[in-house]
């Protein structure tokens, strides 16, 4: 008992302040934000649209083939940035990628990325102080569940927010789907779905959950929830940071509100 | 025969009659080799399917292939006298429409339609490939008999899968593992390959073993376009290979304190892990180490700064993992629940195969760093270890054990990185070759199989991840154990369903 009580001595408080101070700092090699710099971009080039593995990059027609990215397919993997021979395109360090609609996920250098708002109503008035969830994992490879699951370790304490994952739908009021909804997956999301009761709210988290990412066109799935459930909140990412999705999280129960600036440290 | 990293011509894999090609099997692992993967191929003749065997043998660091090609839509079971390529056999029934007659389980691996048109061995409705969760599970008669299923939807944040066990009251007589809900058809796309979406294929294969996967695929493309890597690429991608065991070896010795409710460590390791994964995003970028291992060489390189930061991060990170994980072996409390707790004999985790730490745990001496060295490890040694009782205790105890290995050896990488570049340029593919990898995920032995076309492209990739070869040690281990116990057994094993559905 007494080497209990020195290792507790000895790891110390580890739950991070953020909100209330700055997040943890972000490595520095982390992929946030797309960055998109079209005056080095050059005319009739389209290498880092033929280099996405997921057809994320759409080249705009009315501004001389600028890229836009759609978030909700992108990997933050390394291609487009290195198919440009130019430098045009690169990722920054903002983690923040949770949006309402799913439009708003594609965008271009001159569009601002539309972050979630909060939940409104009686929504708000129900889930805002309390968020149960039911967490189903529809055909993917584990990682955004994994970090998923980081969110409950004593270093983020998700629980603090009023916000847990419940063993039963019956409990929940709601999802947190991932996964690009493998075809074996569809009934089980659907039975859990009709299991939560109503008002219910859906949460998309990763690419595969918000488009198929890698798996987009794949028979074996459904290019994710969208078109069997209506989702109330995206989550960018392949897989997200923790602290991208607890944004996410804290955005749409309207912890974020009135907080402006809330930005990773550097290093 | 070729080493572990290797391509050989097509037409050097010896092309045998069908008896010979089984008996070959049996008779090899009955003289001590192991199935690394054996799976079915389209044949340009429509009525027929080709089958393509990798047998591993250990004491030699060889590897041997055989082909044969089987008509008439079924083979003869090796199964009862070789049990280890069950699943296989299941795998080559579903995926190509070969029966393997005789085979004591014939059952779907991940639901799905065969890959050759209108040979379905498991048909569901309308002719179609089977219906997910409908088959015909096995089941206990008897007046106090009851049976519980399980998923594949669980109560907590994990992947779907399906279990079903028969109990007499609290004691487990047997336990069905009936998966195939995360399949995404990864297989299937990779053919054609190698293009824009096959190296993200294989860092999804199962997200956890990104580094692991990735480095098995890299080291197929880098044998078919014979590429060598420099020495600086070997270890950095031995270094990532390590933090990615480290990362999930922490985190699951966490989860297995938690468990038994034993939260200090629980607690504590579930932070650690955090710093782990942290350490290779300092190296890429990304916590599952996306973007490092790359056909080449690795996808990003260090500078002194990033060494010093790192051994300084590495230092801390070992003193506090240390501090946590032996509170585990002096809290009594924590080692009656671990001891005698799923216990899996060495006899039968041979005969089914098993690989990494759930082998180890159980006395086999098996570690394709140890056994099959490529890259780093054939310079870098890293002492195997094994525990003998096959019980919790023994998967938790390899995991620690092999913890302070990983940490020594990334500690020694560190310091003495060799100079040069961090990736070297790949060129096409050879045509009509065959190249093999195996790596050693944390899980366990990973097996990259690629056959190439007249045009160097994939024409069949396989993949086998740990997990195939292990689901059924977790169904072993269970049997006569009380039901309450599944979920600490099943972190003791912690195998992947997205690996394994693929």
């Amino acid at each position: 008992m007494i080497d209990v009580i020195r290792a507790r001595l000895r790891q110390g408080h580890r739950t991070m302040r953020y909100p209330d101070a700055p997040p943890p700092p972000l490595p520095d090699r982390f992929r946030g934000r797309p960055r998109i710099d079209s005056s080095k971009c050059q005319v009739g080039c389209s290498d880092c649209a033929d280099a996405c593995p997921t057809g994320a990059i759409d080249l705009r027609r009315d501004l001389q083939g600028a890229p836009r990215i759609d978030l909700g397919r992108c990997l933050f993997c390394t291609e487009c940035a290195s198919a440009c021979p130019e430098g045009a395109l690169g990722y920054g360090s903002d983690y923040r990628l949770a949006v309402r609609e799913r439009s708003d996920l594609v965008v271009g250098e001159d569009e601002e990325l539309r972050l979630a708002d909060a939940l409104q109503g009686r929504l708000r008035k129900l889930f805002g102080r309390s968020l149960k969830l039911r967490q189903v994992s529809a055909g993917g490879c584990n990682a955004c569940e994994l970090d998923v699951n980081v969110l409950n370790t004593v270093g983020w304490d998700l629980s603090r927010f009023g916000i847990q994952f419940v063993a039963s739908p019956r409990h929940a009021d709601g999802l947190l789907v991932t996964g690009a909804l493998s075809q074996n997956m569809r009934l089980a999301l659907q039975k859990t779905y009709d299991a939560v009761p109503a008002p219910k709210i859906v949460i998309a988290v990763g690419a595969c959950a918000i488009s198929g990412g890698p798996y987009i066109g794949h028979s074996e799935v459904a290019n994710g929830v969208e078109g069997s459930l209506s989702v109330d909140l995206y989550i960018a990412g392949c897989p997200p940071h923790p602290l991208t999705i607890l944004d996410g999280l804290l955005r749409l129960v309207g912890r974020l509100e009135g907080r402006r600036g809330v930005r990773a440290g550097a290093g | 025969m070729i080493g572990n990293g290797r391509a050989i011509a097509r037409s050097a894999v010896p092309q045998l009659p069908q008896d010979e090609f089984l008996g070959g099997i049996s008779a090899a692992v009955a003289g001590g080799a192991r199935v690394a993967a054996f799976f079915g191929m389209l044949d340009p003749d429509p009525d027929a399917v080709g089958l393509v065997v990798v047998l591993a043998d250990d004491r030699n660091a060889r590897l041997h292939l055989g082909r044969t090609r089987v008509r008439g839509g079924a083979f003869d079971s090796l199964t009862p006298a070789c049990p280890q390529v069950h699943l296989f056999e299941r795998e080559i029934a579903e995926q190509y429409g070969l029966r393997p007659e005789g085979h004591p389980w014939l059952k779907p691996v991940r639901f799905h339609s065969a890959y050759r048109r209108g040979s379905e061995v498991f048909s569901g409705k309308d002719g179609k490939g089977p219906t997910i969760g409908v088959t015909d599970f096995y089941r206990v008669e008897g007046d106090e008999v009851h049976e519980v299923a399980v998923g594949p939807v669980h109560a907590g944040i994990i992947e779907p899968g399906h279990f079903r066990f028969q109990c007499h009251g609290e004691n487990v007589f047997h336990l069905e593992i009936s998966l195939g809900y995360q399949h995404r058809g990864v297989e299937q796309a990779l053919r054609g390959g190698p293009d824009k979406r096959s190296l993200h294929y294989a860092e999804t294969l199962a997200g956890d073993t990104t580094v692991g996967h990735t480095s098995a695929y890299c080291q197929v493309v880098e044998a078919l376009a014979r590429c060598q890597k420099t020495p600086r690429a070997q270890v950095l991608r031995g270094i990532a290979l390590e933090l990615e065991r480290l990362a999930n070896h922490v985190g699951d010795l966490g989860a297995l304190a938690n468990d038994v409710a034993f939260l200090p460590t629980a607690a504590y390791c579930g932070r650690l892990r955090g710093d782990f994964l942290n350490m290779t995003a300092s190296l890429c970028g990304s916590r599952f180490g996306r973007g490092m291992i790359r056909p080449g060489g690795a996808g990003f390189d260090v500078d002194a700064a990033r060494v010093r930061d790192l051994l300084a991060r590495l230092d801390l990170a070992e003193r506090d993992t240390t501090n946590a994980v032996e509170l585990l072996w002096s809290t009594s409390s924590v080692m009656a629940r671990f001891e005698e707790t799923g216990v899996l004999a060495g006899e039968v985790a041979e005969s089914l195969g098993l690989v990494g730490p759930a082998a180890r745990a159980c006395g086999l001496s098996r570690d394709v760093r140890h056994d099959h060295p490529s890259g780093i490890f054939r310079f870098a040694h890293i002492p195997l270890s094994t525990w003998s009782t096959g019980d919790v205790f023994a998967r938790a105890y390899v995991r620690w054990l092999e913890v302070q290995r990983s940490i020594d050896f990334v500690r020694e990488q560190l310091r003495s990185l060799p100079p040069g570049e961090a990736r070297s340029r790949v060129k096409a593919l050879a045509p009509d070759h065959v190249a093999v990898a195996l790596a050693e995920g944390w899980r366990g032995e990973l097996c990259h199989v690629a056959l190439t076309d007249a045009a160097g492209r994939f024409e069949r990739y396989k993949v086998v991840d740990p997990s195939f070869h292990n689901w059924t040690g977790l169904a072993y281990a269970l049997r006569g154990q009380q039901i309450s116990d599944f979920p600490l057994c099943n972190k003791s094993f912690n195998l992947s369903y997205c690996g394994h559905d693929l």
